[in-house]
């Protein structure tokens, strides 16, 4: 999962600010160019000073490029796809995400996951758990969640991670159409 | 029904039925169509009430009998109006009541789902399909990944293969190398197939060119030795360097014993052309042994090796700047022999395995 994690940085950074600014970021953290394509045993050390030096350099704070992170990585197709499966329309996908764990596990089978937990305290309010020990999950689910609540077109408003945990308000769960998702694309068996 | 008689009975309206199974159908005791689940009558292909389930749907299976019994039991079915969607499903006979019939798309589901454009809000939370969908892409995704991190490790190993086998200064085979393709040379001309010279090449004055103009002269000359070395062989031919200023070659497919003294002389020019390194002249020349395939009964690496070694030194002694062939009518003397085996690197015979 670190490796996940830190390849998805490498990627993120490298996509959206360049390569230039990778190898700079790269530097700051004391990485080898090839940053954390090769080096494996480094790298899980380097996560955190990996961020701490993006952020220092795209002038932002941690929590808001975790946040791109997640939202980077929910909209990669492959990704944005598995995360649809979860439900029709966005409730019934936070609804579904107890079960993302086990989703995963059916795609890799000893894969490390977090942890999640959704409660529902009201008509569309609910407040989501991230349990794990990688300290950047919250963070990088808060912008995945972002991301979904766009693609399926719900109106909602996501809280700051508070020790883990997510509030989530959907305002409207069918804002707009949302984004086409077929639920099998062609070619497939 | 006797039994039926005493059990509970529930009432179901059309509708709920649809509600709960939205791939269901309830026929009358008639046959025909007398309610049709949501997503079943989207499939349109003639599923309306009042149908007649026989003229919208072919039985695969059961082949025979009745298609429900009292105890429910599996068919499978196809669309008569759009063959390719196929079902499977279970047939419960009512009795007066008619038959309830429960479908899913089985293992089908990709081609049905797609070909009506189903969503995920189409099927039952307790129906599995949308789950299988999932867990197949999920599979193709990783396979796909296991192939392409499988593909990056195999090019991986061919370049470290390749790097083994080279030497690093000229890019040429090394030793290592030099030892396989000779191996493989001698078996297959053993076995009756393409014969070979193997021929074994010593650089003359280069000694002096290292103590005079310094290493990174002779590597210059090393380097360029090379690059006449594969100008004048052939796509096919192999060739390596095994020591300081030494080289070998394998030259597939030549036996004749004239063109292979020609090709020799025209390295042996080659290499004397004149160089300069950093404005000073830098000179060498060469000597040549060269052993033929075709001269022994059952060609062997390390014999061939030691032969071509030992008419190399014969060039020497007769002057350097020369070629001569191993002639296995006229060895040369042993003793010479003993006296020109350098001290290889690692104690390994050039040519041994």
């Amino acid at each position: 999962m670190q490796r996940l994690i830190n390849r998805s940085i490498q990627h993120f950074l490298t996509q959206t600010y360049g390569a230039g600014l990778w190898a700079l970021v790269a530097a700051d953290a004391g990485l080898g160019e090839e940053g954390f394509e090769t080096s494996m045993v480094a790298a899980n050390c380097k996560t955190d000073t990996v961020i701490d030096a993006a952020a220092r350099r795209l002038g932002r704070d941690r929590l808001a490029l975790l946040e791109d992170l997640g939202i980077h990585l929910a909209t990669l197709e492959p990704v944005r796809r598995l995360l649809r499966f979860g439900g029709a329309s966005f409730e019934d996908f936070i609804l579904s995400l107890d079960e993302l764990p086990e989703r995963v596990r059916m795609a890799v089978t000893d894969a490390y996951f977090p942890t999640i937990e959704t409660g529902q305290h009201g008509p569309g309010q609910y407040l989501v758990h991230v349990r794990g020990d990688m300290a950047e999950c919250p963070a990088i689910f808060a912008g995945a969640l972002r991301a979904m609540a766009d693609d399926y077109g719900a109106l909602v408003l996501i809280g700051a991670p508070d020790s883990g945990a997510l509030r989530i308000e959907v305002l409207v769960d069918q804002f707009t159409p949302g984004r086409r998702f077929d639920l099998a694309l062609p070619g497939a068996a | 029904m006797d039994g039926a008689a005493t059990e509970p009975m529930l009432c179901l309206a059309g509708g709920q039925i649809g509600r709960l199974m939205p791939l269901s159908l309830w026929l009358g005791p008639d046959g025909r169509i007398r309610a049709i689940g949501p997503t079943l009558r989207k499939l349109g292909a003639g599923i309306r009430q009042g149908a007649d389930f026989d003229s919208v749907f072919e039985r695969l299976r059961p082949a025979l009998g009745p298609l429900a019994t009292a105890a429910g039991q599996r068919v499978d079915l196809v669309l008569r109006g759009d063959r390719q969607t196929l079902f499977r499903g279970q047939a419960l006979d009512m009795g007066p009541q008619g038959t309830l019939i429960d479908l899913s798309f089985g293992l089908h589901a990709a081609q049905a789902v797609r070909d009506h454009g189903l969503t995920i809000s189409d099927f039952a939370p307790t129906d599995l399909t949308v789950e299988l969908l999932f867990l197949t892409e999920v599979k193709d995704a990783v396979m796909a990944e296991l192939a392409a991190v499988n593909a990056r490790l195999q090019e991986a190993r061919s370049r470290a293969e390749a790097h083994a086998l080279t030497d690093a200064l000229t890019g040429l085979g090394n030793r290592r190398g030099l030892c396989d393709e000779l191996g493989r040379s001698a078996a297959a001309a053993a076995a009756g197939g393409e014969g070979f010279a193997l021929a074994v090449i010593d650089l003359d004055l280069f000694k002096q060119v290292n103590d005079t103009l310094g290493h990174a002269a002779g590597d210059a000359v090393l380097i360029r030795v090379a690059a006449a070395l594969r100008e004048q062989t052939r796509t096919g031919d192999f060739v390596a360097r095994v020591g300081g200023d030494e080289f070998v070659l394998v030259l597939r497919g030549l036996t004749d014993r004239r063109a292979i003294v020609r090709l020799c002389r025209r390295i042996i020019a080659a290499i004397e052309q004149p160089m300069t390194f950093e404005g000073q002249a830098a000179r060498v020349s060469c000597s040549i042994g060269v052993s033929l395939s075709s001269r022994y009964d059952h060609p062997e690496a390390p014999l061939m090796m030691a032969d071509a070694d030992a008419v190399l030194y014969a060039s020497k002694r007769a002057g350097r700047g020369r070629v001569t062939i191993h002639d296995p009518d006229d060895p040369p003397r042993d003793a010479r022999r003993a006296a020109r085996r350098k001290a290889p690197s690692k104690g390994e015979k050039p040519g041994s395995p």
